[in-house]
């Protein structure tokens, strides 16, 4: 993974000193909170409902085990001995005393970590997937280009004031699991017939009040390009974007009232004029950041191991976590395995504790090459696994409470913290996922629904992606009770699409119901083999909401 | 205009005296040395004057294209751009612009929110004086512009991106 050189190291210790004085100043009234809040913002600090929140970048999702522990450290030393995974691959803290912030993000600082630009309306974390590096279905490793793009973005002075937050996600692999296409902008890494890396742009996704899947504006960009191209791109917002209203102000409103054509006009028009100049990328650079990714030492070792084999054959429930929990490595005799971070009901989608962490560290260690990575479904993900250690490393990760099989499955909720912690919420998402999950806690059931992703946000903002799940929930408030609004047939990945609202909100306690009764029409309907958002894209929303909404009909149909 | 701040050499000074003063299109212009007028104010005055806007800066809002001055650049003396609240960046693209596409060689004058915190960022977009908010001490912003520096990507006064840079160390 990628090791910091004396300019990033001098770069985030200068800047935890600023921080260190900005705090201070705030303390000491000289800021006002008005003058104070994108300050804090831009270092990763919210105000939360109970106390300030600090969001940790973990750069395209990738930590160290040193890097982990510094994570469990914080956990325990400043927090309440855990911390929040998120969709875009970051770690939130949610106890956080401001006074302490300088004090935790110079230990972050000592560990190649910071909370740079984790929030307020500027370039943010960059994300790409999980499987980045390993995955079988891979072209080509994303993430050079993820590092040099966010050291490019890195208080990057011109596009520190934007209209509104900025996202960008790379990926390059067969499936999309980085959610590109929900991003403002989107990057897709491929190969020409030269062997040439070349990208192709979107821009203008993004999920909120207006969920838009991002357009192509570029395609066959040379990659040398990358820096430039964004640039354009940032540069034309910047002037262009809506200021007047927060809710106007993401770029996909931009692209949307120019219409995709004439906004990748103007962006091919600036990038015309600094196509060229010194910000084009170099091989050299290239090579400098791509060698910190080379590919550890694997061991040659057979594709098949006896041993891992027999404990397939012999221990049902090892069999069952190899299938849902692990990933085809393109190495031979590895996999990369899942670590569930939804247990059900006895932990929040996402949180992890301080001892899980050490665990996963150690872990990571003795089997791995020390890497960890975090997925956007909010679990954590050992890339390197050797097929022999499969067996030994799931009775480790079942002590921690980290192997429920059921990656992919309907109870991995991804949930937002919602209105226990969010200030922004209208509604609690967790005691959503947790009536689910509990409802929803037979493994075989499960693994007969199959593939299955359930979204949930606690309100508009959509922090829990409801939109791209298979089945989304969103919180509303209405009169101050909170209502449940579902969706269907939303997708990330390759086949990306926006879900469609089955009719009138439900209160807290009768989503689970909801669910059962989408799942009954789903089982009757299905062909076999047939994913629930197949499904629902061969028969269309009507039949659930049938199903749902009138219960008897939905049977009558069903026996017929 | 008052608190003001000034690159000298490429060192930020408190500047106590400084000449230039923001006008509105009503008022008049007799009395003033140094004016900084709009743009639409200071097209009219080259038409019809002899040289008198020779000694005028021009002020753009935020919404302004920066290349519509772009002719006249080597006259103006002074370009003031105004931040309408400190939150709103365009101001830092279109100094950037004026640096570096344009050409811009004389003094690029932040105004309106500007306070100690974005005086940095201010300047690597090319800003070479900072007139601070007037109810903010002109000698505590002048710490903004000692302090955290670093970027990576190229700006108006490190035209190379780090990148370029960190090949060449030996």
């Amino acid at each position: 993974m990628y090791r910091y050189d004396e300019y990033d190291h001098a770069l985030v210790q200068a800047r935890v000193a600023q921080f260190r004085d900005q705090v201070a100043r705030r303390l000491s009234g000289e800021l006002s909170e008005e003058e104070f809040l994108p300050l804090r913002l831009q270092n990763g600090v919210y105000l939360q409902r109970h106390a300030y929140m600090l969001r940790v970048a973990i750069p395209y999702g990738t930590l160290s085990s040193n890097q982990l522990r510094a994570l469990a450290q914080i956990a325990e030393g400043y927090d309440r001995g855990y911390g929040h995974f998120t969709t875009r691959q970051n770690i939130q803290f949610n106890w956080i005393e401001l006074e302490q912030v300088p004090d935790i993000l110079q230990l972050l600082a000592e560990h190649e970590m910071h909370a740079i630009q984790t929030s307020g309306n500027c370039v943010r974390n960059i994300t790409t997937e999980a499987f980045a590096g390993v995955a079988g279905d891979e072209l080509i490793d994303p993430r050079p280009l993820a590092e040099i793009l966010r050291q490019w973005s890195t208080v990057n002075p011109e596009f520190l004031f934007l209209p509104r937050k900025f996202k960008i996600a790379i990926s390059s692999s067969e499936m999309d699991r980085a959610a590109i296409r929900a991003h403002d902008i989107g990057l897709y890494l491929y190969k020409d017939e030269q062997g040439e890396m070349l990208l192709r742009v979107m821009v203008g996704g993004g999920l909120g009040r207006t969920p838009i899947l991002n357009e192509m504006i570029r395609e066959a960009l040379p990659w040398q390009h990358l820096l430039t191209y964004v640039e354009a791109v940032l540069r034309v917002y910047n002037r262009y974007g809506r200021r007047d209203n927060k809710y106007k102000a993401r770029i996909k409103i931009l692209v949307k009232a120019l219409g995709v054509e004439a906004f990748a006009q103007e962006v091919e028009r600036e990038w015309e004029q600094i196509r060229d100049g010194v910000a084009e990328l170099t091989t050299e650079e290239y090579a400098r950041v791509a060698h910190d990714f080379q590919a550890p030492d694997y061991e040659r070792i057979d594709a098949i191991d006896p041993d891992f084999g027999a404990w397939l054959a012999r221990d049902p429930a090892f069999s069952v976590w190899v299938q849902n929990n692990t990933r085809p490595h393109k190495v031979p005799g590895y996999s990369s395995v899942i670590l569930s971070t939804k247990p059900g009901a006895s932990a929040p989608p996402g949180d992890v504790t301080a001892e899980q962490m050490r665990v996963v560290a150690d872990l990571a260690e003795k089997y791995g090459f020390g890497e960890i990575r975090v997925a956007h479904e909010q679990n954590l993900v050992l890339p390197d696994i050797r097929k022999r250690d499969l067996y030994a490393l799931w009775k480790a990760l079942r002590g921690q409470n980290l192997a429920t099989p059921n990656i992919g499955l309907l109870t991995d909720v991804i949930a937002c913290p919602g209105g226990d912690y969010c200030s922004l919420a209208s509604t609690r998402s967790l005691p959503v996922a947790r009536a689910i999950q509990q409802r929803f806690d037979n493994l075989d059931f499960l693994h007969d629904l199959g593939e299955l992703s359930l979204n949930i946000s606690g309100c508009v903002n959509a922090c829990g992606h409801h939109h791209i799940g298979n089945i989304g929930i969103l919180g509303v408030d209405k009169n101050g009770e909170e209502f449940f609004q579902i969706t269907i047939g939303g997708a990330q990945g390759k086949e990306s699409s926006i879900g469609k609202v089955i009719g009138p909100a439900f209160r807290a306690e009768e989503v689970p119901e909801a669910i059962d009764r989408l799942l009954s029409v789903y089982l009757s309907y299905r062909e076999v083999e047939e994913r629930f958002v197949d499904t629902v894209r061969r028969i269309g929303i009507a039949p659930f909401k049938e199903g749902v909404y009138q219960r008897e009909t939905a049977r009558g149909e069903a026996s017929e | 205009m008052n608190n003001m701040i000034g690159l000298i050499y490429g060192v930020a000074h408190v500047l106590p005296e400084d000449p230039w003063c923001l006008v509105d299109d009503d008022q008049p212009l007799d009395s003033i040395s140094s004016p900084i007028i709009s743009y639409v104010r200071w097209q009219a005055l080259r038409e019809t004057s002899e040289g008198d806007e020779l000694s005028c800066g021009v002020r753009l809002g935020p919404d302004d294209d920066p290349e519509t001055v772009a002719p006249w650049l080597d006259t103006l003396p002074l370009i003031a751009l105004e931040f309408p609240s400190f939150r709103d960046g365009r101001a830092y693209t279109q100094a950037n612009l004026l640096r570096t596409r344009y050409g811009y060689k004389g003094d690029l004058r932040a105004t309106g929110d500007v306070l100690r915190d974005q005086l940095g960022l201010m300047r690597h977009c090319g800003f070479s004086s900072f007139a601070v908010r007037e109810d903010k001490s002109v000698t505590e912003a002048l710490k903004g512009l000692f302090g955290f520096d670093m970027i990576y990507a190229r700006s108006a006064t490190s035209p190379e991106p780090l990148f370029r840079r960190r090949g060449l160390k030996s």
